[in-house]
């Protein structure tokens, strides 16, 4: 799909009137696709996004693409029709919390395990937005929202978790407030060949204001976020002096230079390693938080097995036309 | 008591009678095959000429308890000289495989016909699962009918024991063994039922054999058999001349899609969850994808519908196929398709409802949830298909109105007509209607989504992957011109509005119904979708005995054709027959007030009798 046009991210602004509350994250979000797009190689007429309901939903209007805005939940299916019906395009789901572990939780764990060539942008705000605050399956246990007073008693997910569950073969976890990350993730996402999934810590700034900021905040993040990128230490840190080690089972926070580590010890990151354990390990650590792209294991893609499958059955048809099917077999005549 | 070829001919007077019609119905277990056994008959039938028309009945249990009443599987089977249209009411033939099988189908048998028994299937065990205090082969039970008792797992087992078969399977090929006895006693040949069980168990040669040696002891032992008095003939029925095949409606359905989408020139998507009874047009068109016929077996009923939409959204012609419970789970999604005005075919193959209700058994009760059933003002297109043949015509028809309206259409089938099959005069994609869908023309470089045709009202329908066409669409109410949100009151009231009036417009291209017999008179008979086949029966006797009786068949629903005021005018009454508490009839009474109809209705998970039906309409007149 090599492009000779050059495209800027104005390409891909729509002629609409963004509608997010000011000071949102979804704005972040929605400048890094701009600017991610140009950089994929792609034909703008061969994109198409597609979302749910939410307010993160409303994302396809405001690309100058070609988009579908579906009904809650569904945007997977959607999103599948399409990629099945025309593999040259790229698909990508643009989903919440809610839409995609709550009302479409069915149709998320199934988009992932059958790894359809399908880019999903989860935008995790761990709260119902577009209905004015209730608790979300991300939200924290005695977090207090609208429709939980009193705290919220209904245990949450982790999106990378559940992910997993269902065999994502792509994860990356990504601070809504870092532009650039966001567009190199997208860019990633784009280059894998199978289902990638990035979740977006996206903070809602009228419900659930600092959700995040204890490990996204300018001050914070270096000693409260580890980014992870295939091949390098896990180290963090503000002094790059903070690493990960495995002890028996569980991961362990170790400080270089302390009780004989050296940087040596340290685990490298392996987005790569089939076996899900460590990256389920990686995904539930709560300090620090792992962000970066944590999982990235390619397998034979949906669209590729139906096509192959399409192909074998070609050439063993003895029928070539719908007319010949009908025509063949067990048929008499009248006189 | 088995005999070789060559010594059997005992002399008897044996008559063979020549006869217009026949009804058989082969009923034992669930998993006696006796679905196989009637496909057998039906399909020899139908290749030597006779018109045929089938009704599998059988328990929603895959396999039910052996011998137990409610684990009975049936198949019925009327052929003719003439015209069939119905498997028609009353017995000629029942073959009773069990006691379970005697007891719960003897009423059907017409008096003074015959029954097959499988003598060694009747002992106390089996006679206690099907609750007979005594042997009904030895007490009067069958006193009215001719019975003919055959021992007929002895003798299967008997005839095949040199095979060195194991016992089960010897057991099992006990329905072939009764398939030659009913072939002999109709003057059947073997032929394709050798040949097609040689094709169906080609990788067990001896299995085929031992089926095929059944089915000729069977057939050997009837001609012995001095109780098999009578032989019958029914010689093949006068129909247009042409190429034949014998179809299930559910096959015709797919069919019907596939030609649809080879006119359309465009690929087909089936977007499905399996569901009973609709999952054969599923299993029919994932053998197809050679074809470009692309099936994707989702999660869940939604996820069907919606990899459909968007499979419409990029381009193809795009099916989900379901049964009431599903289209319940459908309809927010069916509503989305309807404002995104993309192109559409939901098929609700019905059964009986509500939830679960009788997933095996027939039924027209989701026509007002066809009609109605989504939030919102949304109207669809509705047609029915009537007989298993001509749900081709209607899964093709339902595809056109969706391409050239840019709307969804849903068709109607049910269990009866789904699963029943009759034979279809092969229709060539070349002699078919062409298909004109509405997708840009190369080239175009301006777009806007709603903007409309002045006669059909529909958009035009750009895909993904044309330059310069980028646009969004959804669920969101749209700009009446450019598709943008807009959620002004003045614009909403004008695309509601000319989404319905998009539907009405429908009525200028369906043709106007056609009344059968009586042009006017007495009684119009109306129904619709898969009661077709016993009404026009009906009436077609009733006319013959003098009555001036007319049918009204209704296949168009939504909208309904334009000329049904002009001919509910010219009957003294109307009376309108469903397999529900009464839904089309309340679509007449609130779109003509000014008629009074009657209404005629069955919720028995059955199809209406013949006679039922014929008693009905003289108590009327």
């Amino acid at each position: 799909m090599e492009n000779s046009i050059k495209y800027t991210f104005k390409d891909f602004a729509s002629d609409q009137e963004v509608r997010w509350c000011p000071g949102c994250d979804d704005y972040v979000v929605l400048r890094a696709m701009q600017k991610a797009l140009p950089e994929m190689g792609l034909k703008k007429e061969d994109v198409v996004f597609i979302s749910g309901i939410g307010c993160s939903s409303r994302f396809p209007y405001y690309m100058d693409s070609y988009g579908f805005h579906g009904i809650h939940g569904r945007a997977p299916g959607i999103a599948s029709g399409v990629k099945i019906a025309n593999p040259n395009l790229s698909v990508w789901v643009m989903t919440g919390d809610g839409d995609s572990t709550a009302i479409g939780g069915n149709h998320f764990i199934h988009l992932l395990r059958r790894n359809l060539d399908i880019n999903i942008v989860l935008f995790n705000n761990e709260i119902y937005g577009l209905t004015k605050g209730q608790f979300s399956p991300t939200s924290l246990l005695g977090q207090k929202t609208k429709s939980s007073p009193y705290g919220n008693t209904q245990a949450p997910f982790n999106i990378g978790q559940l992910a997993l569950g269902a065999n994502a073969r792509f994860f990356a976890r990504i601070p809504g407030n870092e532009p650039k990350t966001l567009t190199e993730a997208f860019i990633e996402a784009e280059k894998f060949k199978g289902t990638a999934l990035v979740e977006v810590l996206q903070n809602c700034v009228i419900f659930n204001d600092g959700c995040f900021t204890k490990y996204t905040d300018k001050e914070l993040r270096d000693d409260a976020q580890l980014v992870v990128e295939h091949g390098k230490p896990m180290i963090f840190g503000k002094d790059k002096d903070k690493g990960l080690m495995l002890k028996g089972f569980k991961l362990e926070v170790v400080t270089i230079g302390e009780n004989g580590i050296t940087e040596a010890d340290v685990l490298v990151h392996d987005a790569e390693e089939v076996d899900l354990t460590l990256h389920q390990m990686l995904i539930k650590l709560q300090y620090p938080l792992v962000t970066g792209v944590i999982r990235r294991v390619t397998e034979v893609t949906f669209e590729d097995l139906e096509h192959q499958l399409t192909s074998k059955i070609k050439t063993a048809s003895p029928v070539s036309s719908v007319d010949e099917l009908f025509f063949s077999g067990e048929t008499y005549d009248v006189k | 008591m088995i005999s070789d070829e060559n010594n059997t001919k005992e002399h008897f007077a044996r008559e063979n009678h020549k006869i217009d019609t026949a009804v058989i119905r082969f009923v034992g277990d669930s998993g006696d095959g006796m679905q196989l056994t009637g496909t057998q008959f039906s399909d020899t039938a139908a290749l030597f000429g006779n018109d045929v028309a089938t009704f599998p009945n059988y328990p929603s249990e895959i396999r039910a308890p052996q011998g137990s009443l409610y684990g009975v599987s049936g198949f019925q089977v009327q052929f003719g000289s003439v015209e069939v249209t119905t498997p028609g009411d009353e017995l000629d033939l029942l073959v009773a495989m069990n006691p379970a099988a005697l007891k719960t189908n003897l009423f059907a048998l017409k008096p003074g016909g015959t029954v097959i028994v499988d003598t060694d299937a009747f002992n106390k065990k089996n006679l206690e699962k099907a609750k007979y205090q005594n042997n009904p082969l030895e007490d009067d039970t069958l006193n009215n009918y001719r019975v003919i008792k055959a021992d007929i797992t002895a003798l299967t087992r008997e005839g095949l024991l040199d095979l060195g078969l194991d016992n089960k399977s010897i057991t099992r090929s006990k329905n072939m063994f009764t398939l030659g006895m009913v072939y002999f006693m109709y003057n059947r040949s073997l032929e394709h039922s050798e040949e097609f069980l040689t094709k169906k168990f080609k990788s067990k040669p001896l299995i085929a054999e031992a089926n095929i040696k059944a089915l000729r002891t069977g057939y050997y032992y009837a001609e012995t058999l001095e109780l098999m008095s009578s032989t019958y003939v029914v010689e093949p029925a006068k129909m247009d001349a042409g190429k034949y095949r014998v179809v299930m409606g559910n096959d015709a359905t797919a069919w019907g899609f596939m030609a649809a989408a080879e006119k359309a020139g465009l690929e087909l998507f089936l977007g499905s969850y399996p569901i009973t009874p609709a999952t054969d047009i599923l299993h029919e068109l994932v053998k197809h994808r050679h074809f470009g016929i692309k099936t994707f077996q989702a999660e869940d009923e939604i996820a069907g519908i919606a990899s459909a939409i968007g499979a419409s959204f990029a381009g193809s012609l795009a099916i989900t196929t379901t049964s009431g419970p599903g289209l319940a789970l459908k309809g927010e999604a069916i509503g989305l398709a309807m404002i995104a005005e993309l192109p559409l075919v939901i098929v609700d193959v019905q059964r009986g409802g509500p939830s679960t209700g009788l997933p095996t058994k027939t039924e027209q009760s989701d026509l007002l949830q066809a009609m109605y059933g989504r939030n919102g003002e949304s109207p669809v297109i509705i047609v029915a298909a009537s007989t298993p043949a001509n749900c081709f015509e209607f899964a093709f028809e339902a595809s056109k109105l969706a391409l050239e309206h840019m709307t969804p259409v849903i068709l109607l089938t049910d269990g009866f007509i789904a699963n029943g099959s009759a034979p279809w005069k092969i229709k060539s994609v070349k002699d078919l209607p062409e298909i004109k869908h509405r997708i840009v023309p190369k080239g175009t470089t301006e777009y806007l989504a709603y903007v409309r045709d002045e006669d059909r009202l529909a958009r035009s329908w750009a895909l993904p992957g044309t330059p310069g066409l980028e646009h969004r669409i959804g669920g969101l109410e749209k700009d009446k011109v450019s598709g943008c949100v807009n959620q002004g009151p003045e614009n909403h009231e004008y695309m509601v509005n000319i989404r319905a009036e998009k539907v009405k417009r429908v009525a200028n291209y369906i043709p106007n119904i056609e009344v059968e017999y009586a042009q006017e008179g007495d009684l119009l008979v109306v129904g619709w979708g898969g009661t077709f086949g016993n009404i026009h029966a009906a009436v077609k006797e009733m006319n013959d005995q003098g009555y001036k009786v007319g049918h009204a068949h209704f296949n168009y629903i939504n909208p309904l054709p334009k000329n049904t005021a002009e001919i509910f005018a010219k009957y003294k009454k109307i009376v309108v027959c469903e397999l529900n508490l009464g839904q089309l009839v309340q679509l007449f009474r609130s779109d003509f007030q000014q008629y009074e109809f009657l209404q005629y209705n069955k919720v028995q998970g059955l199809p209406f009798t013949k006679s039922e039906l014929t008693q009905h309409f003289k108590g009327l007149l």
